[in-house]
């Protein structure tokens, strides 16, 4: 079974003026199918009001097709008997660590969901525990999250979803509001979560340089699905992703300009080992001619 | 740094009083709040400084932060005294202008200085020994009955916890707009109090804006968690009483007799009744 499926999703924003007269329609996601398969890592690019976040907030019923259906785990998410089973199955992150977390102190933040879905006392202290170390947090349980950093809260964030043991994690640009080393804080605890503990993680963003382990990239851009693939054949296509107002990471643009200058480069280079593999793996054919 | 501050005004130590469920702390409170207004000699009032030296002392909280909580209330307690001192009715002592000191008026203001005291330090006993999350904990749990009503006892008590959880947020939002504005040239500091409530105007706007737009994002962010009230939640924390707060509340019931009776029984009436 498919873990998220969407039909020819659609979603509509109504906007209206001050007596409530319909001033315009804009169609935020347009005709999208996709299909994530459980234990996926996949990841949704695209530049501001691409219509990803809006995607997203599909996934955990927050918001309800104006068109098309979603499935997750199977479920239908415009079926209201299923809300609580599916924000259950489907956690999300938000973008700004302080708006998402309520408790005063970590332990009790993390503690939040489970105590909604009405876990017994004793099973929310053993979620809290395992869920905190998950993500690496355990030692700050007693911290308030005013004291914490960023890449910390976001850390916390996730922990209070891990905390409903969900099949399945969306995240919706967890890093925006974060420093580099705060970013890659928690790419490298949501990275752990999809290897370690299987969970199928969604994971929105702008940085290109956040979705190369992921299995599958999709590039959205004016609420539809531009670009779709592996991450090293989507980041081959320079130009395109150019096109779609996108910063393909330097190393991958260092590459292409090179390949362009008629280096013999494979398409695609992700990281900074991979280029210097290929450079120095040239260098040497040069020398021994 | 503003996001240092300690909300309401906690005093963090290990005490038996810190360690009372809060429903004890705040029915106590109230109790003894109720015996204050029962008395009609001044034993009962001696008794219920005994009582009360009697808690601080096990607090382990310094007198000094008890009288903290009095100054702000000097004012309102200066203004009951003098009202009492000047305008009861009775025996002449002595006369200045309009305004004369009877023997009545004397009693009766040492009496609301007395009780008012008490009153300030008994409920400061209470906010300095229990946090603001316990309290509303302890609210809740203690209100759960006003649901029969249509009470939401269970939102406001959610409400309160996070407002004190976006206290240091908006502190810390208010201070940075503040050096946004005068950065701008913005004046905060001069002018009459007209003016400088006017300089808000620029302050105030964007801070609703921004609270506003945090209150949508936590809202969503909770329904996410799958919140949807009080109805069936469990409590990761649930206030489960110990054989000190029975004990605790033993000792309120003494209190409440012994001081009640000693504090009304006519044999010690003082002079003025």
């Amino acid at each position: 079974m498919k873990m998220i499926k969407t039909d020819k999703l659609t979603y509509e924003y109504i906007r209206r003026d001050d007596d409530g007269n319909v001033e315009g329609i804009t169609t935020a996601v347009d005709n999208v199918s996709l299909d994530v398969d459980a234990g996926e890592f996949i990841a949704i690019l695209g530049h501001n009001g691409s219509g990803k976040s809006t995607l997203a907030k599909h996934i955990n019923a927050i918001l309800n097709p104006t068109h098309g259906t979603v499935w997750v785990d199977g479920k239908d998410t415009s079926d209201e008997a299923n809300l609580w089973d599916i924000r259950q199955t489907a956690g999300m992150v938000f973008q700004n660590p302080d708006n998402q977390i309520i408790g005063q102190v970590v332990e009790e933040d993390v503690g939040f969901g489970p105590e909604n879905i009405g876990i017994p006392t004793r099973q929310i202290w053993e979620r809290v525990e395992e869920s905190l170390r998950a993500v690496g947090m355990y030692e700050y349980r007693k911290y308030s999250p005013n004291k914490l950093s960023g890449g910390q809260k976001q850390r916390v964030s996730i922990a209070g979803v891990l905390a409903m043991h969900p099949k399945c994690i969306v995240l919706d640009e967890p890093t925006a509001m974060l420093d580099p080393n705060g970013r890659k804080e928690v790419i490298r605890a949501v990275r752990a979560l999809n290897d370690v503990e299987k969970i199928t993680v969604v994971l929105i963003t702008h940085y290109m340089e956040e979705t190369i382990h992921a299995d599958r990239v999709f590039v959205m851009d004016r609420g539809k699905i531009a670009m779709e693939g592996a991450p090293r054949e989507v980041f081959s296509q320079v130009d395109k992703l150019k096109e779609l107002r996108l910063d393909v990471p330097q190393v991958t643009l260092l590459a292409y300009e090179l390949q362009k200058r008629g280096l013999q480069l494979p398409n695609g280079i992700l990281t900074v080992q991979e280029l210097t593999q290929e450079l120095s793996r040239i260098l040497a054919e040069r020398e021994r001619k | 740094m503003l996001r240092d501050i300690t909300l309401g005004q906690f005093y963090p130590t290990e005490s038996c009083i810190h360690r009372l469920d809060p429903r004890v702390k705040l029915g106590g409170t109230m109790l003894y709040i109720i015996s204050l207004f029962c008395f009609k000699n001044a034993a009962g009032y001696l008794l219920a400084a005994l009582f009360l030296a009697l808690v601080v002392r096990l607090s382990k909280v310094p007198f000094r932060f008890m009288v903290k909580g009095m100054k702000s209330i000097l004012f309102l307690l200066l203004i009951t005294v003098g009202f009492n001192l000047f305008l009861t009715p009775g025996t002449p002592l002595v006369s200045l202008w309009k305004l004369q000191i009877t023997r009545e008026g004397i009693i009766l203001a040492a009496t609301m200085a007395v009780r008012l005291s008490l009153l300030i330090i008994g409920s400061s006993v209470m906010t300095l020994t229990t946090t603001p999350n316990h309290l509303t904990d302890g609210m809740e749990k203690m209100l759960r009955p006003l649901k029969i009503f249509r009470l939401p006892v269970h939102e406001v008590a959610m409400m309160m916890s996070i407002a004190l959880r976006f206290i240091p947020i908006l502190l810390e939002e208010t201070d940075r707009i503040m050096k946004a504005q005068i950065a701008r040239g913005a004046d905060f500091e001069s002018g009459n109090l007209f003016k400088r409530a006017k300089a808000m105007v620029p302050l105030l706007v964007p801070l609703f804006i921004s609270a506003f737009r945090r209150a949508n994002d936590l809202a969503m962010a909770m329904e996410a968690r799958c919140y949807r009230g009080g109805e069936g939640r469990t409590k990761m924390k649930p206030l489960l009483y110990t054989r000190a707060d029975y004990l605790a509340y033993g000792v309120l019931v003494f209190y409440m007799v012994f001081s009640i009776t000693a504090g009304r029984n006519t044999f010690y009436v003082l002079p003025w009744k």
